[in-house]
């Protein structure tokens, strides 16, 4: 019997006791949860702060996830420490638990630029945990004017979830264009214009020279008066337990396909690990939901002696704002050729015979299938690329490979 | 265990299959007052081109990438059958974007359903399958990968 600590309790961390119990009922497993939470959805709290979920129904599994899956978690405290020597993890609270092996997967920290005068803003928020969440519902009232700083997705889902509680809401990006990290400038452009004509305003390309209490004064010498400000500038990778046992770090914890660092017995997984992007062809932080889950989930295999490799990890995201979808996966990497049509554009990133990303706005029935020849790498030799663009659909597959999606077990 | 199969050489893209699997999920006694003048939305979706036409619905897949993808934690297996909790679904899509099968698409709610193989209901069988003309869809037990 071998005794695991898994440091965290979120989607990478129950990845990782489903991955360990998918071997074996017997091993140990502690988890060390800063949270005075059990498990839940974190990209579910724009939707709570909108009242299309509740915290009941934001678990991420059942009440008695931990106790089937013979699990020990220790709430309220972190892992100062993670001493290889001794084979013990030190926690906040002093207590030393013992491990065989042990799985990072701590998340990530709200990153947050110096500003000037931000501790003269009385009332400020992250948006990132429930307790985020909790605490910025209690300040919203019909009048309250909510400056958002950052435009990538935590922002406008923020933005997005409290538009019908508040009086105002401006969110200001030092990019030139929402969504950065996942659309281009045109795409951008449309979905800020939604996002307008819904109700949100934007400065882009400007960011906060200074704070004075409730008013903001721009780099561009504009100024915002505002009762409610949300940081959601960007998150950084919490890899210091291992940078500090000398393990290889980088924006993320780096990890080889197993989920293992550099540090023998210490593995990784989730928004701190910096795992290997199929579409890239290199390692990259990738933090997203399913991709947390799925490195857990190996991590968790190897921890119990199974052999499970994750090698088809890509960027992918799905997000609506106000009934409009988007979609993205992989890299936005060579020939870029679109489809467009009212409301509608598509754009699909092709190099070597390879869909090495695309993205969708408007249309994303059936997405998995071009997502899935990011991911699989199929060659778009093999298919027919030109009707896919068009509609995606499986009969743009050759019968033959149709037969065995759709007449075997899969 | 027991799948819908598709016989793609069989299939007359009659739609048929829709209509009875809206009509099976919508708890209403007639097929009429179920379907007409209603924009339906089904489980199962008749694909295809000018040449070929094929129903797909979910595959329940051995290793499903949208249980592991939901950002809810509402998609779970029992009984070897992928099952959606329509009350813990926001309607993300990220099933949708991570489906390799093309076989999820949300309700008329934007909040997500899928095919859960009848088996709450007594028909025996699919009614996919119950009624198709042509056996160009199956529910049978067949092994792994042909």
């Amino acid at each position: 019997m071998k005794r695991h600590v898994i440091i965290g309790n979120g989607t990478a961390a129950v990845g990782c006791i489903e991955g360990i119990r998918s071997v074996n009922r017997e091993d140990a497993i502690t988890v060390v949860s800063k949270e005075n939470h059990s498990v839940y959805s974190r990209p579910l709290i724009s939707y709570y702060l909108e009242g299309k979920t509740d915290t009941e129904r934001m678990r991420y599994r059942d009440e008695n996830f931990y106790s089937e899956n013979r699990c020990d978690v220790r709430y309220g405290v972190t892992v100062d420490k993670i001493d290889t020597a001794s084979g013990e993890c030190v926690l906040s609270s002093g207590e030393r638990i013992p491990f065989d092996d042990v799985c990072v997967a701590a998340g990530s920290t709200p990153f947050v630029p110096p500003m000037e005068g931000l501790d003269t803003v009385p009332k400020r928020f992250g948006f990132m945990t429930l307790d985020d969440a909790l605490s910025l519902e209690k300040e919203l009232t019909p009048k309250t004017r909510v400056l958002i700083v950052g435009a990538g997705l935590i922002g406008l889902k923020c933005a997005e979830g409290i538009r019908d509680r508040v009086g105002s809401i401006i969110v200001c990006d030092l990019a030139d264009r929402v969504l950065s990290s996942i659309l281009d400038s045109e795409c951008a452009a449309i979905v800020q214009k939604h996002l307008e004509s819904n109700g949100i305003s934007f400065l882009l390309s400007d960011s906060v020279a200074k704070f004075d209490g409730c008013t903001a004064y721009m780099k561009s010498g504009a100024s915002v008066a505002f009762d409610v400000l949300v940081l959601a500038v960007g998150v950084r990778a919490n890899i210091g337990l291992v940078k500090d046992l000398g393990g290889t770090v980088n924006r993320g914890i780096v990890v080889d396909t197993a989920m293992e660092t550099s540090i023998p017995g210490v593995y990784a997984a989730g928004d701190c690990a910096e795992g290997y992007d199929a579409s890239l062809g290199a390692n990259r932080v990738l933090a997203i939901l399913p991709n947390a889950y799925l490195q857990g989930r190996t991590a968790g295999i190897n921890m119990a002696g199974g052999d499970e490799k994750f090698t088809n990890g890509i960027p992918m995201n799905s997000i609506g704002f106000f009934g409009l979808h988007i979609m993205s996966a992989g890299t936005y990497d060579g020939e870029m050729s679109e489809e467009k049509a009212d409301g509608i554009l598509k754009r699909f990133f092709v190099r070597d015979d390879h869909l090495r990303g695309y993205i969708l706005i408007g249309e994303t029935g059936r997405a998995g299938i071009y997502t899935a020849l990011v991911r699989e790498q199929t060659p778009l030799s093999e298919i027919d690329f030109e009707a896919a663009k068009k509609i995606a659909g499986s009969a743009i597959f050759s019968a033959d490979v149709r037969r065995k999606k759709f007449g075997g077990a899969v | 265990m027991k799948r819908v199969y598709v016989n793609e050489e069989w299939c007359l893209g009659c739609h048929l299959c829709e209509y009875n699997c809206a009509w099976a999920n919508s708890g209403i006694r007639f097929m009429t007052d179920a379907l007409k003048g209603r924009k339906i939305f089904p489980r199962i979706h008749v694909e295809g081109d000018d040449k070929i036409t094929f129903a797909v619905s979910c595959r329940h897949c051995e290793d499903p990438l949208c249980i592991k993808s939901c950002i809810a934690g509402a998609i779970r297996k029992e009984d070897g059958v992928v099952k959606i909790n329509r009350n813990k679904c926001v309607g993300c899509l990220t099933c949708v974007l991570v489906c390799p099968y093309g076989a999820l698409s949300p309700a008329e709610d934007g909040i997500m359903q899928k095919c859960e193989l009848c088996l709450t209901k007594s028909f025996g069988e699919p009614a996919c399958v119950k009624g198709c003309p042509n056996h160009a869809i199956v529910y049978e037990e067949r092994g792994g990968m042909e």
